[in-house]
């Protein structure tokens, strides 16, 4: 099918990758396909789901809406990345998803927690409401979002210093 | 790197995906221009994909090329100019919907898109969807088109031929047509800074939040004081029809002094029937799309008289 392929240089998680892709190729197919990364999940391919929600250069992006090739010289951050660098919001947010029995079946897990390490960045202290309207583009098809609500709030108590009720 | 199940090993996956493609990334406005005119209509622009690569990979698109012009920062960005002219905002076609929302200049002098843009997908869509992205996608449930009429603004376009300025009230033509000639790229917006007494409203109903709009209202006006009438008002509707709607029969009703006050806005709702004719969808009926639309005069009437939800 892919007829041509670029060269395309990124940075993924802290490391500096050069692969040969077909322009049609998406960050996401890229990420899970030559890297190996499959914490970036991929449920609708086309926007709406979440799942695929990764850092591009700082921003939470969707993975399956960016061509690898318009990624050349971005720096990526995936949900092992930010595992392996132990940020310290991605970790308070890992234990309270846990402790607040956040996920279930996990698909949703990777996407909702860029979604809400971008969202504690910029607001340490979001109201419910705001939980809610920002994880609105994050399907759960498990959990009911409840449980996803108290864990976001759980971990942005506890960054703030608050031992949470 | 692990082979994964059900996902081919040359890692361009086998799910949702593109039809084969060409890329070219545009260095400058004049390369994007030159690399439209060799390759006509094969090519499509990319700004920030967040319409066009869910298009691609659904394949309802399938250019041969795609011309990336995410990177032209020329155009990019909000300016306040003053000369050669009122003063007025700049808004560059690449300025994303994040940094529309997070622009102190466009709070101040363009309210409206300021209260707007929130409502727009989700908070990584708009990471990347840019201004002038969802102006020529035109698609008639977005809400940044109908602030780019309700506020009169004009649209920079630029071809091989030339520059050429064109009026909101005519680039949106219909479902997902606008103005734009094959081989034009849209560059920048601009709008008037707001004017004293001026004011925004804006509302919209959608079944969840950053969906697209069940029906929605962006309005620019000019409230009199202590009154129920506008001395001026651009009531924009979207998601009505095929593209952004101005309710002129009910702005007469807002501004006619001859009306009482007390029946104003009921009869302002009245008059929407001859601004609308909403299409019916599996998500709304027509006749439902009309009533919300008269709710949302209401409650936009409310914001910019500054009392309590009237609805
Ligand atoms: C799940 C989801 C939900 C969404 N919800 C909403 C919503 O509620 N409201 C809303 O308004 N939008 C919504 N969007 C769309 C989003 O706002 C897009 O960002 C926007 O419509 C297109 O901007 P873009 O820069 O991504 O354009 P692209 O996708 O890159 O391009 C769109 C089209 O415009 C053309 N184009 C782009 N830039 C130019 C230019 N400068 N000159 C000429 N032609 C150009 C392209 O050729 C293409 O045909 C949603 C998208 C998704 C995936
Ligand atoms: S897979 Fe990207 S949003 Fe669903
Ligand atoms: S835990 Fe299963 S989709 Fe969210």
């Amino acid at each position: 099918m892919s007829s041509e392929t670029v060269a395309v240089t990124l940075r993924v998680n802290g490391e500096t990758t050069t692969q040969m892709v077909a322009p049609r190729t998406h960050l996401a197919d890229l990420l899970r396909g030559r890297l190996g990364l499959t914490g970036t999940h991929l449920g609708c391919e086309h926007g709406v789901c979440g799942a695929c929600t990764v850092f591009i250069d700082g921003a939470t992006a969707r993975a399956c809406l960016v061509l690898a090739v318009q990624s050349d010289g971005a720096v990526v951050e995936t949900v092992e990345g930010l595992t392996d660098a132990a940020d310290p919001t991605l970790r308070a947010l890992q234990e309270a998803f846990v402790a607040r029995n956040a996920l279930q079946c996990g698909f949703c897990t990777p996407g909702m927690l860029a979604t809400a390490v971008e969202l504690l960045r910029e607001t340490p202290a979001p109201s419910r409401a705001a939980i809610r309207e920002r994880i609105s583009g994050n399907y759960c098809r498990c959990t009911g979002y409840h449980a996803i609500v108290d864990a976001i709030e759980t971990a942005a108590l506890r960054l703030a210093g608050h031992e949470p009720r | 790197m692990p082979a994964l199940p059900g996902r081919d090993i040359a890692g361009d996956g086998n799910g949702v995906k593109a039809a084969a493609l060409r890329y070219e990334r545009a260095s400058s406005l004049a390369d994007a221009l030159a690399l439209l005119q060799r390759h006509g209509a094969s090519a499509t622009l990319i700004a920030g994909g967040q319409s066009l690569v869910p298009a691609l990979n659904l394949r309802m698109a399938a250019p041969e090329l795609l011309i990336d012009i995410s990177r032209l920062d020329a155009l990019r960005g909000v300016q306040v100019m003053t000369e050669g002219g009122s003063p007025r905002l700049r808004i560059g076609a690449m300025t994303r919907h994040a940094e529309l929302g997070r622009s102190p200049e466009i709070a101040r002098h363009a309210p409206l898109l300021h209260l707007a843009v929130g409502h727009v997908a989700h908070a990584a869509i708009r990471n990347r969807g840019t201004f002038g992205g969802s102006l020529a996608h035109a698609d008639p449930a977005s809400e940044l088109p109908a602030c780019a009429l309700a506020l009169g603004s004009r649209m920079h376009v630029v071809g091989h031929a030339g520059a050429r300025v064109i009026d909101a009230g005519d680039f949106f033509i219909g479902l997902h047509q606008t103005a734009l000639q094959p081989g034009e790229i849209l560059v920048a917006v601009e709008v008037d800074v707001l004017a004293d007494g001026f004011r925004p409203g804006f509302a919209e109903l959608a079944r969840r939040q950053g969906d697209y709009a069940l029906v929605g209202l962006a309005a620019h006006a000019r409230p009199i004081p202590g009154q129920m009438r506008f001395a001026a008002i651009a009531p924009v509707f979207f998601s009505v029809g095929a593209r952004p709607l101005l309710a002129a029969a009910a702005a007469r009703v807002l501004t006619d002094a001859t009306i009482a006050d007390a029946d104003r806005l009921h009869l302002a709702q009245q008059a929407l029937a001859a601004d609308l004719d909403p299409p019916a969808d599996p998500q709304a009926s027509s006749a439902m799309r009309l009533h919300l639309a008269r709710v949302l005069l209401g409650r936009v009437v409310a914001q910019l008289v500054g009392t309590p939800d009237v609805i």
